[in-house]
């Protein structure tokens, strides 16, 4: 009970689990566990806190309680919000003035438990993870205008703002982004909204092959057709798409339009043009299946529950082909998202030796690997996200600079961070 | 540097020179260590010529080893550096100090790789932003951030500052078009920060560099990414009988789903001061004129431009005219971009201020801009980039006059402060340097700050990368921040700055 006395908030701190109604509650909490050395796991729906390494805390910090819109201005195309606040009562606000998050945040709730859980705005903006439109309108990093926060010591601190061009110091918005609540806990968050296009239509190629596959989405996203998705799926996948208007049977190999509806239309007949398909070759999805369509890539539905290890490869386009070939002889069910800048791999049998040579393919592509999905017992012999040891010293200093006691998800990322 | 506070000069480093000298002439060619007053007087200010300073010696490495060794052996000794790219900068981010090593990267000039097949174009930091377009417009492609300076200015100089242009609401600042940099850090380490891929592993370093005007690193190259260039483009030139009509007007065609490529607004005086010195064609008698640029598919942009033509006649305008060429377009644009020459016709100095605003709250600043006006009895011209917010105000005196100096200053000040109430920003694009360093307090308290400076303190713990820039070094709030243009005569007075 001293404790609590100590404590200027309703919150008791012997309890393992605190949950901070304001920000001053959170801020104490930081700074209590700051001055007695104490670890914290920092958690809001638990949607993505499977990804990371495990990590063992004294107290866990649930931010759900700290919920709520604080300011949505549609006209100056932005929304504020508690770092707690589910996604689900984000989007219905929007949906209401016909806007939306343009970067798709993905639903990891179905690969981790089948079931849907769209997260926070604050898990969203901690991981960073962008669903198919990312190659047109940028990752999440790129629509979060400003964020408040609580560094390591439980000071408060704030960076941006609610306007779109604003270079007034370090753009830390940047660097919270993708940082899974390793040097700060997200308290608010105001990111640009974007007016939803009046219409989609997906133009699905019938064409079996990742070769031809990644040629036509290079076209279409070298063309002006102007696309915001593009996508291939292998055979093995065709059977989770039960759409009237998909009537190619094998792969999949999939270009989103959007926009006014006689645009969609034109757009789509050139890129035909512009990429040599005739009508006979493509299906094209309406507007309410080319929705359930991309809704499903963006929410990885294809891997729904599975029992199996899941990888997030990001590669120059150029090499994906060679990349894929190279990964063939493992156990192994993917497909390409972001135009050929994104494998999603499933992996069935995996040891630390398979996921260093895999780690090694990636990175002689140029490219870098996370793992999403994993046997927990692998966890603490495994890289869950990949670094050098140059930035591996930068990572440590910038650490240092927000939470030098480590007490914010402690070796979340990395050992050692 | 009127009353302005720089870091305090080493006796010891400006007593060592020749040994300095010397010892960089050991890392890089002779040739390229500059030390004779005549050679680096070119250097001694940037774009913000108010400021002046000689700088200890100039070094012009070509290689990123010779960068490293430098900064390596500066580290070593405690000598400040400050890095400089084309030097255009609008706010004395390159300002050199009397006991620093000027880097300037001007060597390091071509452009490395074109790569269409992953869309990007591999440069050195000082090729300019206008000739990365220029290597890929023969194949429809173009790089989309463009700072009006952009015939002069480098990518590495649009990093550090996160350059914006007129077409930001659409495509986004540096940051949003960029997917790699290699950089040094000041102990010599050469590392990258991102690559050809989109986004990268680990914290986003590269958002962190980027905007963050020289204090954390030296960029030695630049991975940008290239769109392809829209098919059809279209501008409609409108006048409106008030400022409060114009600016929701805005907010409607926001409203209504469409995100032009560019709207540009300009107040009456500033209409009239343009068209008076580029014929460009303009409504007079407007008390608002706008510029709004669709691009897309030739079907999308047609469409469009019939929905923003009915909502500009439903919110009163006096006058539509929608380009019929590309020519006509051109013109269009033309004028708009005279409107800072323009002014210098007008009076003999004018300041430049650089605030973002939400773009519902142009009318009330405006307005709040005006009462300023008559309270310091002092001319203002508007410019505003309504897309994104970006609001410039230009102060018209003479500083001949140094009650009219003094006012003008007093007065800019309270523009950027009042821009901030609002909920904007001090600096929408042209960032913080030193003409707006002690004006952080008013966006930022202590505790932000402080978290700034410990990340520059984690990776330049001597503080010797471009110190005395961006953060007050007394931490108080003074009353400056402006771009002094003096009888017209910009450092580059070819530029067109909008």
């Amino acid at each position: 009970m001293e404790e609590k006395q100590n404590f200027q908030t309703y919150l008791d701190f012997n309890q393992t689990v605190l949950k901070p109604k304001t920000e001053n509650e959170i801020s104490e909490v930081v700074r209590e566990c700051y001055k007695k050395n104490i670890p914290l796991e920092i958690n809001g729906s638990k949607s993505k806190n499977k990804i990371g390494k495990n990590f063992q805390t004294e107290k866990t910090l649930d931010m759900s309680s700290y919920s709520g819109i604080i300011d949505y201005k549609p006209e100056e195309l932005y929304i504020k919000a508690k770092a707690g606040t589910s996604l689900e009562i984000i989007n219905n606000a929007l949906e209401k003035n016909n806007q939306q998050l343009a970067f798709e945040p993905t639903d990891f709730g179905c690969l981790f438990s089948g079931k849907k859980n769209l997260g926070t705005i604050g898990g969203v903006m901690a991981c960073n993870f962008a669903g198919p439109r990312r190659f047109k309108v940028g990752s999440v990093r790129d629509h979060v205008l400003g964020f408040k926060g609580i560094n390591g010591k439980g000071e408060i601190i704030k960076s941006g703002g609610t306007v779109v061009k604003n270079v007034t110091g370090y753009d830390l918005s940047k660097i919270l982004s993708g940082s899974f609540g390793t040097l700060a806990v997200l308290s608010e968050i105001a990111v640009k909204v974007l007016p939803k296009s009046p219409c989609n239509k997906t133009l699905v190629i019938d064409n079996p092959h990742i070769k031809k596959a990644l040629e036509y989405l290079n076209l279409a996203l070298s063309s002006s057709s102007d696309c915001s998705g593009g996508v291939f799926y292998p055979e093995i996948f065709r059977n989770y798409f039960s759409l009237n208007d998909l009537t190619i049977k094998g792969a999949l190999t999939a270009i989103r339009i959007e926009g006014p509806a006689k645009s969609v239309d034109k757009r789509i007949e050139k890129l035909m043009k512009e990429i040599n398909v005739n009508s006979k070759e493509v299906s094209i999805l309406e507007p309410e299946q080319s929705n359930v369509f991309w809704k499903n890539t963006q929410n990885l539905n294809v891997f729904s529950a599975t029992k199996s290890n899941l990888l997030r490869i990001v590669s120059p386009p150029s090499e994906t082909f060679d990349l894929i070939q190279k990964l063939k002889k493992f156990d192994i069910k993917y497909f390409i998202d972001w135009g050929g800048n994104l494998v999603w791999l499933e992996i069935n049998k995996v040891s630390p030796k398979i996921l260093r040579e895999i780690t090694d393919i990636v990175r002689s592509a140029k490219g870098y690997l996370t793992v999403i999905k994993i046997e927990e017992h692998l966890k603490a012999q495994i890289d869950i996200f990949a670094i050098d040891s140059i930035k591996y010293k930068i990572t440590e200093k910038i650490k240092k600079s927000f939470d030098p006691r480590r007490i914010l998800n402690p070796g979340k990322m990395y050992i050692g961070i | 540097m009127t009353g302005l506070q720089m870091p305090k000069v080493q006796k010891s480093i400006i007593s060592n020179r020749d040994k300095i000298i010397s010892d960089i002439r050991k890392i890089i060619r002779k040739e390229n260590v500059l030390s004779h007053e005549d050679e680096i007087r070119p250097y001694e200010t940037d774009a913000l010529t108010a400021y002046r300073q000689m700088p200890l010696l100039v070094a012009l490495p070509e290689t990123v080893e010779e960068v490293s060794e430098i900064l390596k052996y500066c580290n070593a000794n405690k000598i400040k550096v400050v890095p400089r790219g084309a030097g255009t900068g609008l706010t004395g981010g390159s300002l050199p100090l009397e006991d620093c090593v000027l880097l300037s990267m001007g060597k390091f000039n071509k452009i490395l790789e074109v790569d269409f097949k992953n869309k990007c174009v591999v440069a050195q930091p000082c090729v300019t932003n206008l000739s990365i377009t220029q290597a890929v417009e023969d194949k429809n492609f173009y790089y989309a951030p463009d700072p009006s300076s952009q015939l002069a200015c480098s990518i590495g100089g649009n990093v550090s500052t996160n350059s914006g242009g007129v077409h930001s609401l659409k495509y986004g600042a540096t940051t949003n078009n960029l997917l790699g940099i290699q950089m040094v850090l000041m102990d010599g380490t050469i590392t990258r920060f991102g690559g050809k891929t989109l986004d990268s592993e680990g914290y986003d370093f590269l958002g962190l560099m980027t905007g963050s005007e020289g204090l954390l690193g030296v960029i030695t190259e630049v991975t940008v990414k290239i769109l392809k260039t829209p098919e059809n483009v279209k501008a409609a030139l409108v006048g409106f009988p008030s400022i409060e009509d114009a600016g929701r007007c805005v907010s409607e065609i926001i409203a209504e789903g469409i995100i032009p490529a560019g709207m540009e607004i300009m107040d009456k005086a500033l209409t009239k001061a343009t068209n008076d010195f580029s014929k460009a064609g303009y409504p007079i008698d407007a008390e608002a004129m706008m510029i709004i640029e669709l691009d897309g598919t030739e079907s999308e942009v047609s469409e469009l431009i019939q929905r923003i033509e009915s909502i500009a006649n439903k919110n009163n305008c006096s006058s539509i005219k929608i380009n019929k060429s590309k020519e006509e377009r051109l013109k269009f644009w033309a004028g708009r971009k005279a409107a800072f020459p323009a002014c210098g016709v007008l009076a003999p100095d004018y300041l430049c201020m650089d605030g973002s605003i939400p773009r519902g709250k142009l009318a009330e600043v405006l307005k709040e801009i005006t009462r300023l006006s008559k309270k310091y009895n002092l001319p203002v011209a508007n410019a505003f980039h309504a897309g994104d917010g970006n609001l410039h105000p230009l102060i018209m005196f003479d500083a001949n006059d140094k009650e009219s100096l003094r006012k003008t200053e007093e007065f800019g000040a309270e523009i950027l402060k009042y821009c901030v109430k609002v909920g904007g920003a001090l600096t929408g694009e042209h960032g913080v340097g030193i003409e707006k360093r002690e004006l952080m307090c008013e966006a930022f308290n202590n505790n932000d700050i402080q978290q700034q400076l410990n990340i520059k303190v984690a990776l330049d713990p001597n503080s010797l990368l471009n110190p005395g820039k961006v953060y007050p070094i007394l931490r108080k709030c003074a009353e400056e921040g402006r771009v002094h243009v003096h009888g017209g005569k910009t450092k580059f007075p070819d530029l067109p700055r909008f």
